[in-house]
């Protein structure tokens, strides 16, 4: 054992880490941010009556959940450049990557949730002279988030472990940063740490999911 | 107040309205009767538009909701214009349909600032002085969900009322509720009734009808096939066809 039993070259090991540790979180927020918006718009777009917008999302949910994560940063890095004849940043391929991909699972997730809202909630809003939207964000919206917090922490969890699909366009992040770690030392102990990291950071996620769940246990559906 | 005319309306292949016809004069409480399959909810479901008709006419306070066109096909009134003359309508469901996330205040307060644009304070004095009118001020607070069935239909009509609307229209109010509960709601129904509100009440409990009601109207197959004061329609001379419904329903 190199690291494991001497805190000294661990601390150093970490330190070395660190940058790639950032670019995980940063992957990581950056993905929520954008694929749970953007998911929902898909939802509802999915949810189009017109069948000119809900068979091209079709299509797209079925390209981004039916093909690997893998290819498609592959895709995105390499073709971007060529339609556009300006390269992209690493990073930024990364992350559009990865929104576009966890949109098509959030979206349905989401129109599951929506579909799951019995017709009388949109009766109601509607003979009480809600507009479409007043009764999308105050009375369908809510109740959605409640009823897909489990499928969406799945998702999330999920997430924390696929940012290492970065490393294949040589984004540094956490893995790449203990794979090079492990291949400097001839150890396979930096890839157990940022194992640890990985864990550590769930730990966190699914603390939050339960936090969350406390907070819509306020009523029953 | 309220007028239908020669409304038909089918689900696919089947005919479920077949020209109805049929008004509602100002503070009268109308009952709706009739076997299950009839078309009673469907009918009260056009006139909130929550089915789009086939033909005919709907008019509601002399303003058309809709009018057969030139080409047969109806004309609705469309977006604003429609939502403005729906708000003259009010309409308790046989499930509530409470909002389950709010509490049972939000729930009253909430249509009224959305669409009426009343003020937070303004709301909540109305949806406080309505919930005391149908005994639940003390429930103010709570959600949906610890509410009994008869509550929730309580708290679902104090809801419709805060709307302020011409006509209230219930389906079924009383049948997810066993006997205890469904005598709390009829009586607010009736309290509502002896104000000379507008309602149209579609109704198996047959006593209600006879007691509450100015007029019943009885359906069969998706026709009106009476029509009449209360008491001519369910009183010693009843037609035949009332017998035999009256008959096999808890009479
Ligand atoms: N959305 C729908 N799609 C297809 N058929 C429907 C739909 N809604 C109602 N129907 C049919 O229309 C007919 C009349 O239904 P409706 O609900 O108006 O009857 P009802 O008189 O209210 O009966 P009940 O006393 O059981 O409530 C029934 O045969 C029903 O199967
Ligand atoms: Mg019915």
């Amino acid at each position: 054992m190199r690291y494991f039993n001497n805190p000294e070259a661990m601390i150093k090991l970490i330190a070395a880490m660190q940058d790639g540790f950032a670019n995980t979180l940063a992957i990581f927020f950056l993905t929520l941010l954008f694929s749970i918006p953007l998911g929902m718009v898909v939802a509802l777009l999915r949810m189009s009556r017109r069948r000119m917008i809900s068979v091209p999302v079709s299509l797209y949910i079925l390209v981004m959940r039916g093909t690997p994560l893998m290819l498609q940063i592959f895709a995105i890095y390499f073709a971007i450049p060529m339609l556009l004849g300006q390269n992209l940043d690493r990073m930024a391929a990364t992350i559009l990557a990865f929104s576009l991909n966890y949109a098509a699972y959030f979206a349905e997730i989401f129109r599951g949730g929506m579909m799951s809202i019995p017709v009388g909630q949109h009766e109601a809003c509607q003979v009480l002279g809600f507009t479409k939207i007043q009764a999308f964000f105050h009375v369908v919206l809510p109740q959605v988030c409640k009823r897909v917090l489990l499928p969406v922490s799945n998702e999330v969890i999920t997430l924390v472990k696929d940012t290492s699909l970065a490393n294949i366009i040589a984004v540094s992040e956490l893995f790449r940063a203990a794979k090079n770690e492990a291949s400097r030392t001839a150890s396979v102990e930096p890839l157990f740490v940022a194992g640890l990291f990985y864990l550590a950071m769930n730990g966190v996620v699914t603390l939050v999911f339960s936090y969350l769940t406390r907070r819509f246990d306020y009523y029953k559906d | 107040m309220l007028q239908a005319i020669n409304v038909k309306k089918s689900f696919g292949e089947t005919g479920v309205l077949k020209g109805v016809s049929m008004r509602v004069s100002r503070g009268e409480v109308v009952a709706i009767i009739g076997r299950s399959g009839s078309g009673k909810s469907t009918l009260l479901r056009c006139m909130n538009n929550l089915e789009t008709i086939d033909s005919g006419e709907i008019r509601i306070g002399g303003e058309p909701l809709v009018t057969t066109g030139a080409d047969g096909k109806p004309v609705y009134k469309r977006d604003r214009e429609l939502r403005t003359l729906m708000l003259k309508m009010g309409m308790v469901f046989q499930d509530y349909n409470l909002f389950p996330h709010c509490s049972v205040l939000r729930n009253l307060v909430m249509p009224q600032t959305l669409v009426l644009r009343r003020s937070a304070e303004e709301a909540k004095s109305k949806a406080l002085s309505l919930l005391e009118k149908v005994g639940l001020l003390e429930k103010a607070n709570e959600y949906p969900c610890n509410l009994s069935g008869g509550q929730c239909q309580r708290v679902a009509i104090a809801r419709a009322l805060c709307m302020d609307p011409d006509i209230l229209c219930f389906d079924e109010p009383t049948s997810a509720l066993d006997p205890q509960l469904t005598h709390e709601v009829l009586s607010v129904i009736r309290a509502l009734a002896d104000e000379k509100r507008t309602m149209i009440v579609v109704t198996h409990e047959m006593n209600f009808a006879r007691d509450v009601a100015d007029r019943v109207i009885y359906m069969e197959n998706g026709l009106i096939v009476e029509d009449g004061p209360a008491r001519d329609v369910l009183g010693s001379s009843r037609s035949e066809a009332i017998r035999a419904f009256a008959g096999e329903a808890n009479y």
